[in-house]
């Protein structure tokens, strides 16, 4: 899924400053998930402004409001009956969603809520982390199914750096190095001549350097 | 001989080597490099000179082994993946050998959170041993990355580095072999401190003959004082300083700490010599560039080979 962190309030207080009617809109899907933008955080962060706004004595008419996912039109479409009563739209989606939401609404503007930072896993209750940068040339047969590429601080693809210390990364204590865990698993796996390849300079140009991607499936296309 | 590089040329001949190093200063001062320089002369056969290491910013290893160069050293230019990706790193490596420089050391590069620029971004478009394969390439195949003719092909002796002490151990020795398939041709070390440890090292090396491969250049540092000996041992990842080193530079008066750091590098390097496999030493002397002669001296590492 897609992980994100709420914003500090007082940068979302610093955002809808200028305005008086606000459409806080949650979205059910990946932020849902890892707790950051869905409807009941749409609520919590709909009473922090209220507060604040009672408090401060400012005129401040809030809205709550949480969509399937804002990564889909069908679904965007669903607020259109009432969008114009408000000035401003402060999406806790991810980054695609406050931006598709915009495209959407073009007389709008669209603030987020959350800063988007990584596609991760849930490691446990109120834990998440990275596993995925979406390189677009998927590495992880010849990795024992763990990527280099977002483990490693570097993104080495030819094995630890001098760095890597009681399994642990030198850039921080409490991250596990990348390469470690790919080196335990290929021998667990009996693969560990797997680790004498070189792995030759990857093809970035099938991730972000290549510009920005898009997908066409037209056997799905209508 | 593939290059002019007078590593290359001793190593060829049978001798033992004998290399330092250069930190280039914070500032566009080149009297910096000089004064370190003057230090090292008729020292030392090559002289490393880092890039930017710790992700401090610093004067280029590029720039500073020119002034090196004119000095008459045989410069090793040490190059990082961290800042330049395949289109600067090829086009450094052209100029670097049309401007006389021999030799190239292909590391990976410190992490930018170490240094004084920890919000820059990383490039690591390509990592250490695809580095060393890119100055193989190039030289021996006229082919840069891309796949075009290279016209003036770079005629560089290639280095690089190996921490026998980093984990996973096991693979240390595999990571050297990548690192020789890849085309390495000489390897300066980690600073050594835990002998036994390298000895370790060096037999797995030894099993898989990578030390006909490469020549195996043994690192050293000599500790100024049992603070330096606790902070490499806590706060430098990948280090390895037994404790028995720590207790006896604390045993000694604070006075008497550096003497006993030097004493402490000197049998260490007789201890590395007598290693089979090990072709050289190179002194890691940090910021203490004047102590290099005097130990090279009591070492019986003096006179070197004539630089030709």
């Amino acid at each position: 899924m897609i992980v994100g962190n709420r914003k500090p309030l007082e940068e979302i207080l610093g955002m809808i400053k200028p305005y008086k009617r606000l459409l806080l809109l949650g979205c059910n899907e990946c932020v849902t998930v890892c707790s950051v933008g869905g409807e009941r955080e749409v609520g919590v962060l709909a009473s922090e402004l209220r507060l604040w706004s009672a408090k401060e004595g400012q005129d401040l008419e809030i809205r709550e409001h949480t969509i399937e996912r804002q990564c889909d039109h069908e679904y965007i479409d669903q607020i259109r009956s009432f969008v114009d009563e408000y000035e401003v739209i402060l999406s806790m989606a991810c980054g695609a969603g406050v931006q598709y939401v915009a495209d959407k609404y073009p007389t709008r503007p669209v603030l987020p809520a959350i800063n988007t930072t990584f596609l991760g896993v849930t490691l446990e209750q109120g834990v998440w982390s990275e596993r995925c940068q979406g390189g677009g040339t998927c590495i992880l047969d010849q990795t024992g199914g763990i990527c280099p590429i977002t483990r490693c601080a570097k993104s080495l693809l030819n094995g630890p750096c001098g760095g890597s210390s009681n399994g642990k990364c030198e850039v921080d204590k409490e991250t596990d190095c990348g390469w470690q865990l790919i080196v335990d698993r290929l021998k667990e796996l009996g693969q560990l001549d797997q680790y004498e390849e070189i792995m030759p300079i990857k093809d970035w140009s099938t991730s972000r350097d290549g510009g920005p991607r898009k997908r066409v499936r037209e056997d799905s296309r209508l | 001989m593939k290059t002019k590089s007078n590593i290359e040329r001793i190593l060829e001949s049978g001798e033992f080597v004998v290399t330092s190093e250069c930190g280039p200063p914070r500032g566009a001062d080149p009297e910096v490099i000089r004064r370190k320089g003057a230090l090292l002369k008729e020292v030392v056969d090559g002289v490393n000179v880092t890039d930017n290491q710790t992700s401090v910013v610093r004067m280029s290893s590029f720039a500073s082994c020119i002034i090196l160069k004119e000095m008459g050293f045989d410069p090793i230019l040490q190059m990082v993946c961290r800042d330049r990706n395949r289109i600067a790193i090829q086009s450094d490596i052209l100029g670097a050998a049309a401007l006389g420089i021999n030799n190239i050391l292909c590391l990976s590069g410190d992490h930018q959170k170490f240094g004084d620029h920890a919000q820059a971004k990383n490039v690591f478009d390509m990592d250490s041993i695809q580095l060393i394969n890119t100055v193989k390439m190039m030289r021996d195949d006229g082919r840069f990355v891309g796949g075009d003719e290279v016209n003036g092909r770079p005629r560089l002796f290639i280095g690089a580095a190996a921490n026998p002490f980093a984990d996973p151990f096991e693979i240390r020795a595999a990571r050297l072999a990548k690192k020789v398939k890849a085309g390495v041709e000489f390897i300066q070390t980690q600073c050594i401190y835990n002998v036994k440890k390298f000895e370790q090292w060096m037999e797995m090396v030894r099993g898989r003959g990578l030390h006909e491969k490469c020549a195996i250049l043994a690192g050293v540092t000599p500790f100024k004082s049992v603070g330096m000996a606790r902070y490499m041992k806590n706060q430098v990842p990948g280090m390895d300083v037994p404790d028995e080193m720590i207790e006896r530079l604390g045993g000694m008066p604070k006075e008497k700490q550096s003497e006993e750091g030097i004493k402490i590098c000197l049998e260490t390097i007789q201890r590395l010599r007598e290693i089979p496999g090990v072709r050289g030493i190179h002194i890691m002397a940090i910021e203490w560039e004047e102590k290099v002669a005097e130990i090279a001296k009591a070492a019986g590492l003096l006179p070197r080979p004539q630089l030709t």
